[in-house]
């Protein structure tokens, strides 16, 4: 600290008039004053010492790089171009605060990229900066449909991922509140893991605000039935949201072409490591109508002009609607948010571009295909909805006579991280795990957790 | 004492850079993956069979075609062409720091960014270790029981503590009764729009005579309808509220919650605890106080802590430990679940962490002293610059990390507004400083917070130009107001940014509203 020099620190006192430190701190009253010296471990002021410290702790945890993983469920292991990581470690990118449209100018124009470039892929006009993740951005959309319609009921599906739902349920729960929205489950097709569509039918009325719905879904099925979906849903007044994995959206069809009005998303598997969690981010994204816009919570980035003949400037559109700007009578509630991987994502999807993705895509589904044929033929496995999958698919274990949590332990000795155990989270669908295979599952992967579960099996 | 420092001849580097739309070639490529493997092909055959026939993506998005040195030199002058800090900003209630290198280098290693937070907690121990023991510290730093680090950002853990005042109040079946939310004019807006948003009335109390509202106003404010108390101390002027421990009390007595945002802990740290205060709750922001990256807005943390009566509802997993290790225990039946998918943004965890062990408490102590000296330092010299006034001028102790200033009377003078001051300074590498929350109850604001990191010297070049640019704004207004000059850009036109022919959040609305270059 460069004032912690003596004669610095007492030459600054002198200015200020003040004999010693404590004096400025007399608007606390005594009897507020900690009284002890705080009891916390020793500083270690030595960057070696405290580097090595920090490593023999993580050295007692084991990555998805050391074993092999195949963990998904809303945190995928998915490649980062190693350009993400130069740009996001960039100083200019990594240590900014707010600033202004031209003193950050670059970083405003690198936001505006990521929205531009998630508009192509869902094929949507308007997209929000993002939000804290993608539970988030489906709890933020289902308010602003209530918003938008005046309605307090949404349509989930009943297979989805229990921690997104969590989040859902809190930003729309409990019914003793004002706000309240109630959060209604459709049945899903135990043979497809499609929605309902009956059940759909039977569920929505003229008190529905929207009809939330995923794809790939948690079960990492292609919800084929959009098109019917928006069609129910508009026939009654409710809005249709779509939550997506933007990575899929190279070889499945944009969200807005099968009837979306509002989608939300993943920004994860865009060029953002995993992070133990803390890599999650979530999007918004909606046709640049009135109707919509003016519902935004997030802080919204647009392209302008500057004083200078043609020349772009970037700045914030539309925040006085939230609740920087009007507090408790904003449009739900913003801040801080996962900014950084805004900018990961547009370095990501400026790599990729068109053939990108699709290559990717391609890689995912053929990849992901062949695992579950390779897993089907093991004795005993059993694959939950075996066609239209993206990344993910469930291995069902029920005729195994093991537990997934018993099999997942053997492979785990076997430097294998199984698929994550939906058993207790679906009773209905039995001993089962979602496994997900991206593009960074070679074939060499996909036969080793082949041979590896069969002598677990055996 | 300065002022007669020579102001640096800053230019920024400009660019000129086109929208990545605009850039690049059909058919170029910025990465690779390869095709599947012959045998995986073969056993699956194409993959675009694979998707449902009316589901697959007919047109490619329209994304740009670029090679990879092309796309890392746009975002690298993209980065070139943004302050960030790389100037003294002294962005106040933010409170920049350094932040480590090393840490970073911790962050990007693959026990922290390759692990999944589903991995078994054996395979985690490393990590959760690191988490409970940053637990601790915070438990330390704040008399609370029990800390988490779900919450994205200092407005996610406010967001937090509503849920958590809902969970509280409907297991005492007192929910329906309760459905007030008491804050004041000066708490940041995200306590105001939390509330409301999880479905509580907000009662907003104004400042009194002293700075902070009156606790007569609290008493009231508060009745059997009160759910919590959200609300920050000191406030972002610099006033501590020294009634702080009545109010604590009164809302208890009433039957509510009490939730301090400490925001604003730098100038406090080590010298109070919000438990020995009374509070039910506190948040930390990991971003700022505790020296992790801001990142331009996240990935961010607020750590949540909370009393022993309150840690039922908390949102799971909460670490724990016992004679086994570490565990994620997410087997809690009164808990909120999640606010937020998983258990938070650890590497930002594990870097506020770091912090706090190169720190020490001796460490984070002096860096308390130090934020408020480095405050009242400036306010002296700030004061004497003509057109330089402070909130509540009447009151006449020492401010704590901050002080909030206005520049009404340079703006009656000269016509130059605080916002064109900002955008001057920038000229000379000077971050654009912060105004104030909404409302803005100082006429043309603005609140450096100087922290612990910046040199005295840095202090004095951010006040020499301040001063330089209020002289200006008396001899040669104009350049203030046409500011800035020497930036990657000119002034940014403000009118179609609000004009909703005009605005344009992505290259498509651009090109459909504007025309625009061809694809």
């Amino acid at each position: 600290m460069a004032n912690s020099v003596a004669d610095i620190k007492q030459a600054m006192l002198d200015d200020i008039g003040a004999k010693e430190i404590e004096e400025l701190f007399e608007q606390i009253p005594e009897d507020h004053r900690l009284k002890d010296e705080l009891r916390l471990p020793k500083a270690l002021r030595s960057e070696a010492e405290l580097k090595r410290h920090l490593l023999d702790l993580l050295s007692k945890t084991g990555s998805c790089e050391e074993n092999l993983s195949f963990l998904g469920a809303g945190c995928w292991q998915h490649h980062v171009p190693a350009v993400c990581d130069e740009i996001t470690g960039r100083a200019e990118f990594l240590t900014n605060v707010w600033g202004s449209p031209s003193s950050d100018h670059g970083r405003n124009q690198a936001w505006f990229e990521y929205c531009s470039q998630i508009g192509e892929l869902v094929q949507m006009d308007m997209v929000g900066l993002p939000v804290y993740s993608y539970g988030c951005a489906a709890g933020h959309a289902i308010r602003m449909a209530s918003r938008i319609t005046g309605r307090h009921r949404v349509l989930v599906p009943g297979l989805s991922d229990p921690e997104r739902l969590s989040v859902i349920r809190n930003y729309c729960e409990p019914e003793e509140m004002a706000s309240h929205i109630a959060v209604v489950p459709i049945d899903y097709d135990v043979a497809t893991g499609l929605l309902d569509l009956d059940d759909l039918r039977a569920k929505i009325s003229d008190e529905t605000a929207a009809v939330y719905f995923e794809n790939p879904s948690y079960a990492g099925v292609i919800e084929r039935q959009g098109a019917a979906i928006a069609e129910i849903a508009r026939a009654s007044g409710a809005e249709t949201i779509v939550g997506v994995d933007p990575i899929s959206l190279g070889v499945i069809k944009a969200p807005a072409d099968y009837g979306a009005d509002i989608v939300v998303g993943t920004t994860q598997p865009l060029g953002v490591h995993m992070n133990t969690g803390g890599g999650v981010g979530g999007f918004i994204a909606s046709r640049d109508e009135e109707k919509y816009v003016r519902e935004y919570n997030t802080l919204n980035i647009s392209i302008t002009e500057t004083e200078k003949d043609g020349q772009y400037g970037f700045g914030l559109s539309c925040a006085h609607q939230t609740s920087y700007g009007m507090r408790e009578k904003g449009k739900d509630w913003t801040g801080n948010s996962t900014y950084l991987w805004a900018i990961a994502g547009a370095v990501y999807m400026s790599l990729l571009g068109p053939d990108g993705f699709r290559e990717v895509g391609r890689l995912i589904l053929q990849r992901a295909h062949y695992a579950a044929a390779v897993l089907a033929r093991v004795p005993g496995l059993r694959i939950g909805f075996p066609s239209g999958f993206f990344k993910e698919f469930v291995v069902r274990f029920d005729d195994t006579g093991r537990t997934v949590d018993e099999v997942n332990g053997r492979l785990r000795e076997r430097g294998i991280f199984g698929g994550k155990d939906l058993s207790a989270e679906f009773p209905e669908l039995g001993q089962c795990a979602l496994y997900c295979i991206t593009e960074i599952h070679t074939k060499g992967d996909i036969d080793r957790l082949a041979n590896e579960l069969r002598e677990v099996l055996r | 004492m300065s002022g007669n420092m020579r102001l640096r001849e800053y230019h920024a580097a400009v660019w000129d850079e086109p929208v990545v739309m605009e850039l690049g070639h059909p058919g170029r490529r910025g990465i690779v993956f390869g095709e599947a493997e012959e045998e995986v092909r073969e056993a699956v055959g194409d993959a675009m069979d694979l998707v449902p026939a009316d589901m697959r993506r007919e047109a490619p998005p329209a994304l740009p075609e670029l090679s990879e040195p092309e796309v890392q030199r746009h975002y690298l002058h993209l980065s070139q062409e943004t302050l960030g800090m790389m100037g003294v900003s002294l962005f106040g209630t933010c409170t920049m720091k350094y932040n480590s290198r090393l840490n970073e280098a911790i962050a990007a290693r693959p026990e922290v960014a390759e692990a999944h937070p589903h991995q078994h907690e054996t395979t985690l121990q490393g990590t959760l270790e690191i988490l409970h023991n940053f637990d601790l510290i915070l438990r330390e730093l704040s008399g609370m029981d029990q800390f988490v680090f779900q919450a994205g950002g200092g407005a996610d853990a406010a967001y937090t503590h509503v849920c958590m005042t809902r969970a509280y109040h409907q297991s005492r079946g007192e929910l329906a009764q309760r459905d007030e939310i008491v804050t004041s004019i000066q708490a940041h807006p995200c306590n105001a729009a939390t509330a409301a948003a999880a479905g509580f009335k907000v009662v907003t109390l104004m400042l009194g005579e002293n700075g902070y509202p009156a606790l007569d106003a609290l008493k009231a404010a508060v009745s059997e309808r009160t759910a919590a108390l959200l609300i920050n101390n000191p406030d972002d002027m610099g006033i501590y509220n020294p009634e702080i421990k009545e109010w604590v009390r009164v809302v208890h007595d009433a039957g509510g919650l009490c939730f301090y945002d400490h925001a604003n802990f730098n100038g406090v740290m080590s010298k109070l605890r919000a438990g020995e205060l009374g509070f039910d709750a506190c948040m930390y922001m990991l971003h700022k106080t505790f020296g992790a990256p801001k990142a331009g807005g996240g990935p961010a943390v607020g750590a949540y802590g909370c009393s022993a009566e309150l840690a039922p509802f908390l949102p799971g997993p909460v670490i724990t430990r016992d004679s086994d290790g570490y565990h994620l225990d997410d087997d809690r039946p009164q808990s909120i679940g999640r606010v937020r998918e998983f258990w938070g943004n650890v590497p930002q965890v594990i870097k506020a962490y770091s912090w706090t062990r190169a720190m020490g408490g001796d460490g984070i102590a002096e860096a308390a002293d130090l934020s408020v000296i480095a405050n009242n330092y400036m306010e002296k010299r700030l004061l004497a610059i003509p057109g330089v006034t402070k909130s509540h001028p009447h009151l006449t102790q020492r401010r704590m990390e901050m002080t909030r200033y206005s520049l009404e009377t340079l703006t009656e003078e000269t016509g130059v507004t605080t916002i064109d001051v900002a955008n001057r300074m920038v000229d000379f590498g000077i971050d654009a400083y912060w105004l104030a929350h909404e409302p803005w109850i100082v006429p043309e604001p603005f609140t450096p917070e100087p922290g612990e990191m910046y040199s005295k010297e840095d202090l004095d070049l951010w006040i020499d130009v301040l001063a330089h640019v209020c002289e200006e704004a008396r001899t040669n207004p104009d350049i203030v107001k046409t500011a800035p000059h020497n930036q990657a850009i000119a002034k940014i036109k403000a009118e179609p940014l609000e004009d909703p022919e005009k605005w344009a959040m992505t290259w498509r609305a651009y090109r459909r509203k504007h025309g625009g270059p061809a694809a």
